[in-house]
């Protein structure tokens, strides 16, 4: 069970608050029409798996329902920092 | 009945958000979402003492506001509205009958009268500008007041947000897991709690209340 | 019965405070203070079960949570069972009921004694694998023949009285184990004002210093005890709890603490108290003061009951005033254990001899055993183990200096009690369940806590410290330590109270004792006493090639019963890296996992449990449907009418009268559970355009419009109507199911990719009630309740929405329709929901209006070809799958969310299974949802699958069947004859037409 720290409520809160959403800084391709097949695969299915730091969008569901970044130890299940949407990582190895 | 928030005229200027008042002006009986528990008879029949004590509080009006704290127009209307300002993360406030909770940075949960929801409804929309939400969901959720000297136990078996002294002070207010469903939890006094509910859920939060509260006596109160 | 083999004096147990037991149908006295197994001892009680492979006689050898054979069923009543109990953890209560679980018919008249004999010779390592592999089919039988013989116990077959519960608790230190450290550390993390958390699993504080004989501050330990959780007890920031096994410590200092609140008082809790708890602990820091257990050594019929660890037996003779037996010997590689052959001797007991498998030992209590006239034996083993139902004597080898085999003549000495002690294993289980690798120390002989990424100090002997002065010291500094880091002022200096330091000469390290024949023809010398894993089974494991540490345990099982080898797993790793010529962390570290100990299924579940196991979602209307006999089906959460049977009717017989009246007259639906989403913003039509398929531009104030969302692989998933409320303003209705899934969805899109559109979605699905009222008498019904509401069908057209007033209440009523009868479903606030249903009622008797389940609403609409989202939809269907391409815009200026998707070229080839209607051949016919299309029933199996049904009943209206299902390109192959070859060997034959079986033009909505 972790615990995080949820960037908008600015305290911890227990894990099961929240919920994952995969990982974080997947942008929608701003002219989908104009990728190819290989380029909108890639976007709706691909994802890095990485042992150690990565990147995760999660929501405070049971909270404030904002969505929100975590950097995370994958092997550790260290949280190193959270952050906003439309903010970047300090932690990225 | 009816009522849009650009008064309807002859040449009929659009509707931008439909507001109506959505308690009958008389008559028609409403019923809370702990109606078919029947407390009123439960307190009377029930224990008279015990560590903890419970009430609904129904039929209240129930406003949700949504705005950017960075509009000044939506947060001095508000203010204006209300007769308090929007309290910050995790803070509630209150002035008179009306109180105010901050559930999200752009999203605060109102409590006034229930007959009042309209006009207070109203009074925000006229007061707030720029891109503001204001929902009313009265009949979608309810009050429950919790209180007593093993009240802050039952919460503990109920939510894993710390509920301590040290953490929870008189005033702070907390969306959180509650049993397995969830509640705005706001801290009344020093032994008294304030829960709101979703009303598809009350039942079930009734039946866990009852069970977590059974080993300090829970007495039922209208 | 008397108790033969109690002390006449001392002990912590109240012998006024008599109790009695039951034990295998015997009834036994103990002391109030004794636990199960003390009170079994004092009774003289040898045998307390059987083992799981040879099925030999086992009996009590520690005192604590490692004991692996006195494992036993408790319970006075059914309902009370409770498998699985430690009976050195159980305390006496008065009226205890206790039963051996393993040994069958009973442990010590034992059938299984002569199969088990016969079958431990067929079953060697690695038995499961080589034998219960094949036949697969027969493995039922194995597994209630191993269940019955293994001792697992059983599970009561009433439900359990009792109320469990869980508490979650917030520390600044939380300190796990109430010894010296613990208690030391206690001491200083509480005077810091840090909010304290301190759990041991024993009945009462103290840990090791309940049965020692040492002082601190010049005091007996038992009083500094009870001096130390006097203070403990007068800070209102220390919770403290005894009976309470820390069993998980998780992520980010998340812990979990087992909690025997009454198990101690009786049979099931007093009224009103809670039987068990389950602490849900987040420590800011937590103290890691779990101490150490003593390790066995292993040798030659080591498992005949009387064989002991040694200081169990100094438990049992100090705390509970039981010498389980009358001849002790004893075997050491340390000084520490001397002590036990000390307690032993001054409880008047004979000590045979002690023998010290070191040549020299020289040491403060090896002396005092000299001047105390104890014989002592050095440079010697007990290799062998005479008895079978309790020890008669022992055999003594003298061994070499590296304990590697036996160099002399051995010598036979007779005594019923053998205690031995190969030094100390930390517990370290807690430190490990996070990940951290445990840390091989040769001077400690035993592993320590790795590194860790919790926030996390560890004190005491689970550091390896064994001298009781030291403990104090570290838990001192670590209490303080602890609140300093959790953000409080404490002195890591601050003086510890003071214990006097015994000179112990070095300990030698021997896990596994030499015999006189290899290890593989030598008398069986066990290791894992639960899963009878013997020195040689460990041999042979790695002469077959299992050299990790890991494989060895899985091949053998070493490790896997419920005591999860804390005995045991080192002795094994030892052996195993010898046989490997190896050391023991190259051979591998072993990981322990959650629980520590076992834990009761009542404590798992807590009040999670009947009613209460998960929420009940209920309708403001449901009291009536529950009074009007309602069946209801689970949709999510929701308990939705499913059917209303009246008297005498089948189910089939309901849902055609439902349907038919209906489809005749006018019916009700109880829909508020549908998902109901108010946005509002000035950018809601563009929002609306970029996550529904469909155009949202134009729709005007006052309508209603139909949308389908897509993932961004073009995929449905969720439907609804959604109306315009305002020019800003916007009421989204999702499936049932899908509610929250949907509001999330456009959450995730606003927040993360379209920030910029003012738009705000909040959810009032339990704000409005929802009632859909359907059926040709459906607008005369409603003129009734209202006087306000222009019903007439070219002013309230399909497809829109008024506002008005409905019996009374405020009310939204939008014409739309899932039946497609003219039909209006009405929103009014919850509150209101049962008065304005009660009032259709009321005026509705004389249009007979029948309320009508989800069931009924599944036939109509399945009747007019319209799907449900998540039933008609998998995931892998895309709105022209659907033959719904009506519903998909080309020309939106935004490339909206599933557009991109279903242009892959996956998506948009030929042969894909398209969503049709079945007709079937026989009308009566009803094809099993999920039955597979096939195009010709008599191919050879497997058949070539062309998609299945998802979607079939029967109509009464219409006299026959209707179906949709997927079909292979099934939209250009109408009237194609498809078979339905189910699982009893009948096909049933239908023929591809449109899904929509009932008024294709649409009239009846339009009337």
């Amino acid at each position: 069970m972790f615990d995080i720290y949820c960037p908008h409520c600015q305290e911890h809160r227990e894990e099961e608050e929240f919920h994952a959403s995969g990982e974080a800084h997947i942008a929608r391709p701003l002219d989908p029409d104009n990728c190819t097949d290989k380029e909108w695969a890639e976007y709706i299915y691909f994802r890095k798996n990485p042992r150690g730091i990565h990147h995760e969008l999660w929501v405070h569901a049971a909270g404030c329902r904002k969505f929100f970044n975590i950097t995370r130890d994958t092997q550790t299940y260290e949280i190193k920092e959270t952050y906003k949407v439309g903010q970047q990582p300090t932690v990225t190895e | 009945m009816s009522d849009a928030i650009v008064e309807k005229t002859e040449v009929a200027a659009p509707v931008l958000i439909q507001v109506m008042n959505q308690v009958p002006a008389a008559g028609p009986r409403g019923e809370s979402p702990l109606h078919h528990a029947d407390l009123a008879s439960v307190a009377r029949q029930g224990n008279q003492q015990g560590g903890v004590t419970l009430q609904e509080v129904a039929f209240l009006g129930h406003l949700v506001i949504r705005g950017s704290i960075e509009n000044s127009d939506f947060m001095s209307g508000a203010e204006k509205a209300l007769g308090v300002a929007l309290p910050g993360p995790l803070q509630s406030g209150q002035q008179g009958d009306v109180s105010v909770r901050w559930i999200a940075p752009d999203e605060w949960l109102v409590i006034v009268p229930g007959a009042e929801a309209f006009a207070m409804e109203r009074a925000l929309r006229d007061a707030m500008s720029g891109h503001v939400a204001v929902v009313n969901v009265s009949g979608g959720q309810t009050v429950i007041n919790l209180s007593g000297a093993n009240a802050r136990e039952v919460l503990m078996k109920s939510t894993g947000y710390d509920v301590h002294d040290n953490n929870f002070p008189v005033g702070k207010v907390v969306t959180t897991t509650f049993a397995k469903s969830q509640a705005v939890i706001r801290r009344t006094g020093e032994q008294s709690w304030e829960l709101v509910i979703r009303r598809s859920f009350a039942d079930y939060l009734w039946l866990w209340l009852q069970d977590a509260s059974k080993e300090f006596g829970l007495v039922v109160r209208t | 019965m008397t108790q033969q083999n109690r002390l006449q004096s001392g002990g912590r147990i109240q012998r006024n405070k008599a109790l009695s037991f039951s034990y295998n149908g015997k009834t036994f006295k103990g002391f109030e203070g004794d636990t199960l197994a003390s009170a079994m001892l004092a009774n003289g009680i040898d045998v307390v079960g059987r083992s799981f492979k040879y099925s030999r006689p086992r009996g009590i050898v520690a005192a604590g949570p490692e004991e692996p054979n006195a494992v036993l069923q408790l319970g006075a009543t059914e309902a009370t069972q409770v498998p699985n109990v430690r009976a050195t953890q159980q305390e006496l209560f008065d009226g205890l009921v206790s039963n051996a679980t393993n040994g069958w018919p009973n442990a010590d008249m034992d059938l299984m004694g002569y199969v088990g004999k016969m079958g431990g010779r067929m079953m060697p390592p690695g038995f499961y694998y080589k034998t219960f592999m094949y036949p697969q089919s027969l493995w039922d039988t194995y597994e209630s023949f191993i269940r019955k013989a293994a001792g697992l116990g059983r599970s009561p077959l009433e439900n359990d009285p009792d109320t469990y519960d869980h508490l979650n608790q917030h520390a600044d230190v939380m300190i796990v184990g109430a010894g010296p450290a613990g208690l030391s550390a206690a001491l200083q993390a509480a005077r810091s004002g840090a909010r304290v958390l301190i759990a041991d699993e024993q009945s009462e504080f103290g840990g090791s210093l309940l049965h020692s004989n040492e002082q601190i501050d010049g005091k007996p330990a038992a009083q500094w005890v009870a001096e130390t959780v006097a203070e403990l007890s007068s800070f209102n920031n220390v919770i403290m709890l005894p009976r309470s096994t820390v069993n998980g410590y998780h992520d980010h200092n998340f812990l979990t603490i087992h909690q025997r609140c009454t198990d101690h008082i009786s049979d099931r809790a007093p009224e009103g108290q809670v039987r068990q708890r389950l602490h849900r602990v987040r420590a800011k820091w937590v103290v890691l003061a779990s101490g150490a257990h003593e390790r066995p050594l292993v040798f030659g019929h080591n498992d005949v009951p009387g064989v002991m660890v040694a200081s169990a037996v100094s438990i049992y003779v100090n705390r509970y005033a039981v010498a389980p037996g009358k001849e002790l010997v004893l075997m050491t590689t340390n000084d520490g254990a001397y002590q036990t052959a000390l307690d032993w001797a001054n409880a008047g007991r004979k000590v045979i001899a002690i023998v010290d498998t070191r040549a020299n030992p020289q040491g403060e209590l090896i002396e005092k055993a000299r001047t105390a006239g104890l014989k002592v034996i050095t440079g010697s083993a007990v290799i062998d183990v005479q008895g079978s139902k309790r020890v008669t004597g022992v055999s003594v080898a003298p061994i070499d200096a590296d304990g590697g085999r036996v160099t002399g003549s051995i010598d036979r000495l007779s005594c019923d009690t053998v205690a031995s002690s190969g030094g100390w294993s930390p517990v370290i289980h807690l430190s490990c369940h996070t990940g951290s690798r445990p840390v091989w120390n040769d001077d400690v002989i035993g592993f320590l806590p790795g590194e860790t990424v919790q926030r996390q100090l560890t004190a005491g002997s689970i550091n390896g410290e064994f001298n009781l002065k030291g403990c104090l010291e570290q838990g001192t500094r670590m209490g303080a330590q602890a609140a300093v880091n959790a953000g409080f002022e404490a002195n890591v200096d601050a003086p510890a109270a003071t214990a006097a330091v015994i000179a112990q000469g070095p300990a030698m390290a021997l896990f596994h004792i030499p015999h006189n024949k290899p290890t593989s023809r030598a008398p069986k010398q066990f290791v894992d006493f639960q899963n009878d894993v013997t020195a040689a089974g460990i041999e042979l494991a790695t002469r077959e090639g299992f050299e990790s540490i890991e494989h060895v345990k899985r091949y053998t099982a070493m490790g896997f019963g419920t005591d999860q080898g804390k005995l045991g797993n080192i002795n094994g790793m030892a052996i195993a890296a010898k046989s490997l010529n190896k050391t023991i962390p190259e051979t591998g570290t072993t990981i322990f996992r959650p629980n520590y100990t076992p834990i009761t299924f009542g404590a798992i579940a807590g009040r999670h449990c009947g009613e209460l196991f998960d929420p009940k979602r209920y309708s403001s209307m449901h009291k009536w449907h529950v009074e009007n006999g309602a069946k209801f089906e689970d949709v999510g959460q929701w308990k939705r009418p499913w059917y209303f049977p009246q008297a005498g009717e089948s189910m089939q017989d309901a849902l055609n009268r439902e349907c038919l009246a209906t489809r005749e007259s006018v019916g009700i639906l109880d829909a508020s559970t549908l998902g109901k989403i108010d946005i509002q913003g000035k950018d809601c039509r563009e929002f609306l355009a970029r996550v529904y398929t469909n155009a949202w531009a134009k729709l005007p104030v006052g309508k209603c419009r139909y949308g389908l969302m897509c993932g961004e692989d073009g995929m449905v998933f969720d439907d609804g109507v959604t109306s315009c409320l305002g020019e800003n303003h916007f009421l989204m209705t999702t499936t049932t199911g899908g509610a929250a899934r949907v509001l999330t969805w456009l959450e995730l899109y606003h927040q993360t990719e379209w920030p910029e559109l003012e738009v705000y979605f909040n959810t009032v699905t339990d704000q409005w009630s929802t009632l859909t009222v359907s059926g040709p008498n459906s607008r005369k019904l409603l003129a009734e309740l209202t006087d306000d509401i222009d019903l007439d069908r070219d002013n309230f057209k399909f497809m829109d929405w008024r506002e008005g007033t409905m019996a009374g209440v405020p009310a939204r009523v939008f014409r739309i329709s899932f039946t497609g009868e003219l039909s209006y479903e009405i929103n009014v606030q919850a509150n209101y929901g049962l008065h304005v249903w009660e009032k259709l009622f009321e005026a509705g008797a004389k249009y007979n209006l029948t309320p009508y389940g989800t069931e009924t609403m599944h036939i109509l609409r399945a009747e007019k070809g319209f799907i449900i989202a998540g039933q008609d939809t998998d995931g892998s269907v895309h709105p022209y799958d659907l033959g719904m391409g009506w519903c998909v815009a080309q020309k939106k200026p935004f490339s909206y969310i599933g557009k991109r998707g279903m242009a892959r070229e996956d998506c948009v080839r030929d042969n894909r299974k398209q969503l049709v209607g079945l007709k079937t051949k026989d009308p009566q016919a009803v094809i099993p949802e999920g039955a597979q299309a096939v195009k010709d029933p008599n191919q050879p199996i497997p058949m070539t699958m062309l998609g299945h049904v998802t979607s079939s009943y029967y109509s009464a209206f219409l006299g026959h069947s209707v179906a949709m299902g997927f079909v292979r390109d099934g939209l250009s192959r109408m009237g194609e004859t498809v078979y339905y070859p189910l699982a009893d060997g009948s096909v049933i034959e239908a023929e591809i037409c449109s899904p929509i079986f009932l008024d294709p033009k649409g009239e009846r909505q339009n009337v």
